[in-house]
């Protein structure tokens, strides 16, 4: 009796692993989809997040409560309804694609958590910096550009990192406008073979070995950018 | 008059740090200015360089008037090197760059031009072999150099010095010091703003005693260190000598 349990256990394990063999073969082929879901949304959020965070410390009255608006709006909005916004509304009108629609979506939505990063790496900046960039005669955007801005961009690699990570997971959200990205993917083989659990089992460590990758990557970044006497309050 | 100076009034709020001052400076003179704390010493030198706004008064420098036009005061600020408390040197920029971009940026200078003035300057100051370091591998005195360098690569008419030693440890005040005084031999025209009695009487063609925003004394060293006029000189005078 005992030895014949046995076989059935492992006739149900070798099954099991059958099973989670098939969904990781199935998913693979859209992973590139997810990464490059990532990195295209990411890198519009960086665009515009500098942009914006440049802004929100104007001096001019009306960039800077606009620059403002556009945090607030932005972070105080799920990004599900702001997918929605886009695909539904703009995407209809200017017969945007699902996977535009999400780069777009998504980019413009975390471009507001990166322009608040942003304002603090620029802000984080001693005073003595832009005055001595004033005082040789640069002007105000020579300043940003070659004394400010590279300071700060290097002191933002790692808060970047955090909404680099969470940007990579949301991305599962434009699975609800038929974007087939690993999420999307995952539906599929559950709609099709009916086996749930093991299905987002497989999705879930695909995101997670994601994550940590990149995590890794950030680490390597941050080493290799790292300034001596960069954010240590001079004294 | 490289620098002239009239009325000049600024106010923090509804502090009042610079009640009225009115100066004029020669080309080559090296004036020292002193004074205890928030006596509007920096400030004073803050506003000749348009980094601090005027309430009042007038400053002209170099012939240009420092009024609200960005340009003038651009112009003036690449007349002026400003050699600040905390160096403030750009920690991201090897010695070399913190000298040569600012060339490049302002002067528009090609880079083999600029390099040629950097490394020129850096052997001036000491510090050739520094030239790919970068500032925090530098002791205090060394960054202080390398600024100094970085501003006199501007090719300014005036060097404002805003109490260049004060963050610095004894034993690195003198060289420091050193360069200063050679600056000043050569012809430089200098304000400084600092407490080293002896660099005034050595190198100070008139020194003014600063005090809650007003010019209190003015003199050659001579006259001002040994017998003060004002018995306030003479007390501040007493506690820093």
């Amino acid at each position: 009796m005992g030895a014949q349990l046995l076989i059935l256990e492992s006739d149900w394990l070798a099954g099991q692993l059958k099973v989670l063999w098939q969904i990781l073969l199935y998913l693979l082929p859209v992973v590139p989809v997810t990464i490059e879901l990532t990195l295209l949304s990411f890198g519009l959020a960086i665009l515009l997040g500098i942009f914006v965070g440049i802004a929100r410390i104007s001096h001019h009255p009306l960039i800077e409560k606009s620059s403002k608006a556009y945090v607030d709006i932005l972070r105080g909005v799920p990004l599900l309804v702001q997918i929605f916004f886009i695909y539904f509304g703009l995407g209809k009108v200017l017969h945007l694609s699902s996977f535009v629609a999400g780069v777009l979506a998504i980019g413009i939505g975390y471009s507001a958590y990166l322009a608040e990063t942003v304002r603090g790496g620029i802000q984080s900046i001693p005073k003595g910096q832009y005055e001595a960039a004033l005082s040789l005669g640069m002007t105000r955007a020579q300043m940003m550009r070659y004394i400010i801005l590279p300071q700060s961009l290097r002191l933002v690699v790692p808060p970047m990192a955090n909404d680099f990570i969470a940007c990579l997971k949301d991305t599962s959200l434009v699975s609800v406008i038929g974007m087939r990205e690993l999420t999307r993917a995952g539906r599929e083989f559950y709609s099709q073979y009916f086996v749930d659990f093991q299905t987002w089992l497989v999705v879930g460590l695909l995101y997670l070995a994601l994550t940590l990758g990149l995590s890794r990557l950030v680490v390597w970044m941050e080493r290799k950018f790292k300034v001596h006497g960069l954010g240590e309050k001079s004294t | 008059m490289i620098i002239e100076i009239s009325n000049l009034v600024k106010r923090f709020g509804k502090h009042t740090v610079l009640d009225g001052v009115s100066l004029s400076v020669e080309p080559g003179e090296v004036l020292v200015i002193f004074g205890p704390s928030g006596s509007g010493k920096s400030t004073l030198l803050r506003c000749i360089n348009g980094l601090e706004g005027a309430n009042g008064g007038k400053i002209v420098v170099d012939g240009i008037g420092l009024d609200h036009n960005k340009e003038h005061i651009r112009q003036v600020r690449a007349e002026c090197g400003m050699v600040f408390q905390q160096f403030n040197l750009f920690p991201h920029l090897s010695v070399l760059e913190n000298i040569c971009l600012p060339q490049r940026a302002v002067r528009k200078r090609n880079p083999e031009e600029a390099q040629a003035v950097a490394k020129k300057l850096l052997e001036r100051v000491g510090l050739l072999e520094k030239k790919d370091a970068f500032p925090a591998q530098l002791s205090g005195g060394q960054q202080q150099r390398v600024a100094i360098a970085r501003a006199l690569a501007m090719n300014p008419k005036i060097m404002l010095f805003d109490e260049p030693t004060s963050a610095l440890d004894p034993e690195m005040i003198g060289e420091v010091l050193d360069v200063m005084k050679k600056l000043a031999k050569e012809g430089m025209t200098m304000l400084v703003v600092t407490h080293e009695m002896g660099f005034a009487r050595e190198v100070a063609k008139r020194l003014i005693f600063l005090e809650q925003g007003k010019i209190v004394e003015e003199g050659r060293p001579e006259e001002i260190l040994i017998c003060p006029k004002s018995k306030r000189t003479a007390e501040f005078l007493g506690r820093v000598l």
